[in-house]
């Protein structure tokens, strides 16, 4: 079965290895500044006991202030996984190092987030569209993308048959 | 004096691509230069309609994207649901889903292995071979749950129908003849002159290469790596069940190949287990249909025909996700797609296009 590195114990890690960073950390999952992740990345890879080989996935997360880019790290030989996060400071012109130079896997990956999320990755070999088109108006992951008039949320608040415990007004 | 390269579009409209796939390269004479991937022809914004739907109406969506084996799409993003819920799956549910996703891996792999020797040049004969075994196992599905490719067939909690009567004889019967069968694939394919010459030291991916470009599925254990979410992160009954991880050890075409032709003998192995052991009981907890999970995120994956396939939710408490993310395998896969086409033929970056296995709705969702 794969164990889940913890937060806590991969942030006490990165702590010994890396005194100036300013990282928090919860239960599942650590959040490290956008600068700081490539030399973090390559550690991660590097280090004989974390050993994280393997990048599962990248993806991001449109909180609506800014962004949220996720990394999912594997060991192949020590078998557990950790979850890295990394949070932009801009919602316009989002911009965060890549990864490429450490993981090959994320190269596609990185072009997919930047064609529907927006957010640029500095190093990138090769930052283009890769599911839409060059000129496609706008970023279509993006929360903000299509908001209609007036602050209306596209489609329903509560659906059929959902049982929702009534709520005081 | 220099020639200029010389470009070809290879798709989107052309069989060997497997869909709507396009790989623009560039020649010097007969060899590659330079190749580009271009995608998003099947592109229909999956992950953004999913926001809008709460999470039982997601489920159809899963068949859509990986469409030759829905039956594993559908469990990986059930399993994420149910991370993200905290809800328990029964145990005859938990072994009904072993069932379907095996066979499933088999009918995928059968049209993997069928498309490949097509590629190769042993023009549509083993194919249909290939379509005879996958046949079978769709009227399995067909009888079970009304559909044959689009399944909806898990759900959360569980699974949507029990299988009726005849369901037991009519799979016993098709798990019972293919030893025999794969035995005659294998005598009429391993060996053929034509995958040989074709697939053999061809697209070599080696396993520093194959992690590091983040591959999974029968690609990277063509490396030589035996990495089997099955087996190091076990979902649903798997680890009650005994199987190998057949593993390849040059990563070429033909290993790519060989290692699918050995999943398919595992895959009997499992289902003969199971089908042995299936237990009585509920087959779903029954939940509403909708549902508001607390606020979290949750990554599950599963070991689908084509390599890891996850998912990640995001619930900010509301009835839809607040993000749904596919971890595709056939689109991370393709990264090193270029790597291994440079240098060689036209000819050789088809068969190499046909051993990594894309499924386009996949790629682009």
């Amino acid at each position: 079965m794969t164990k889940l590195f913890g937060g806590r114990e991969l942030a006490a890690r990165l702590a010994e290895q890396f005194p100036d960073l300013t990282l928090s950390s919860e239960e599942q999952y650590i959040v490290v500044p956008p600068a700081d992740i490539e030399p973090i990345a390559r550690f991660l890879r590097d280090d004989p006991q974390l050993d994280f080989k393997f990048l599962i996935s990248v993806t991001a997360v449109d909180w609506l202030e800014y962004f949220e880019v996720v990394y999912h790290l594997q060991s192949l030989s020590k078998n557990h996984t950790a979850v890295v996060k990394t949070l932009t400071t801009d919602h316009d012109m989002p911009i965060v190092p890549s990864v490429v130079p450490v993981w090959q896997g994320a190269q596609l990956q990185e072009r997919e987030i930047y064609d529907l999320m927006g957010i640029r990755f500095d190093g990138h070999p090769d930052m283009r569209r890769i599911f839409l088109w060059d000129g496609f108006p706008g970023h279509p992951l993006r929360k903000d993308f299509l908001s209609l008039p007036s602050g209306l949320q596209p489609g329903l608040q509560q659906f059929p048959r959902e049982s929702v415990p009534e709520q005081s007004q | 004096m220099p020639a200029e390269p010389y470009i070809v579009n290879i798709g989107p409209q052309h069989p060997s691509t497997h869909g709507v796939f396009r790989m623009r390269v560039a020649l010097d004479g007969e060899r590659i230069v330079d190749a580009d991937m271009v995608m998003g022809y099947l592109h229909r914004s999956m992950e953004k309609l999913a926001e809008e739907r709460t999470y039982t109406q997601n489920i159809p969506f899963t068949d859509r994207t990986d469409y030759l084996s829905a039956m594993n799409s559908n469990l990986a993003y059930c399993l994420a649901v149910e991370k993200l819920a905290g809800v328990e799956v029964p145990e005859r549910a938990q072994v009904l889903r072993v069932i379907f996703a095996e066979l499933q891996r088999i009918a995928s792999h059968s049209m993997a292995l069928g498309t490949f020797v097509n590629d190769c040049g042993a023009w549509q004969t083993p194919l249909m071979y290939m379509f005879r075994e996958r046949e079978r196992i769709l009227d399995l599905f067909e009888m079970t749950c009304g559909a044959r490719l689009t399944v909806n067939y898990m759900r959360i909690g569980g699974v949507s129908f029990d299988v009726p009567d005849e369901f037991m004889p009519a799979a016993l019967s098709i798990v019972g003849e293919l030893p025999q069968r794969i035995a005659e694939y294998e005598e009429m394919l391993l060996e053929n002159e034509i995958i040989l010459a074709r697939a053999r030291g061809i697209g070599v991916l080696t396993a520093d290469q194959a992690i590091n470009a983040s591959a999974s599925g029968p690609i990277l254990r063509a490396s030589g790596v035996a990495w089997d979410i099955r087996k190091a992160d076990p979902y649903a009954a798997y680890n009650q069940f005994e199987f190998d991880i057949p593993v390849g050890t040059h990563g070429d075409c033909y290993d790519r190949f060989a290692v699918r032709m050995a999943e398919v003998r595992q895959s009997v192995r499992i289902l003969e287990q199971a089908l042995d052991v299936l237990p009585e009981g509920p087959v779903n907890v029954g939940l509403p249909l909708a549902m508001r999970p607390e606020p979290g995120e949750a990554y599950a994956r599963i070991e689908s025909p084509r390599g890891e396939l996850g998912f990640y939710l995001v619930s900010d408490g509301g009835p839809a996700p607040y993000r749904f993310h596919i971890r595709s395998p056939s689109y991370i896969n393709l990264t090193a797609m270029k790597d291994l086409v440079v240098g060689l033929s036209v000819a050789d970056s088809i068969v190499i296009l046909g051993s990594i296995d894309i499924v386009v709705g996949e790629v682009d969702r």
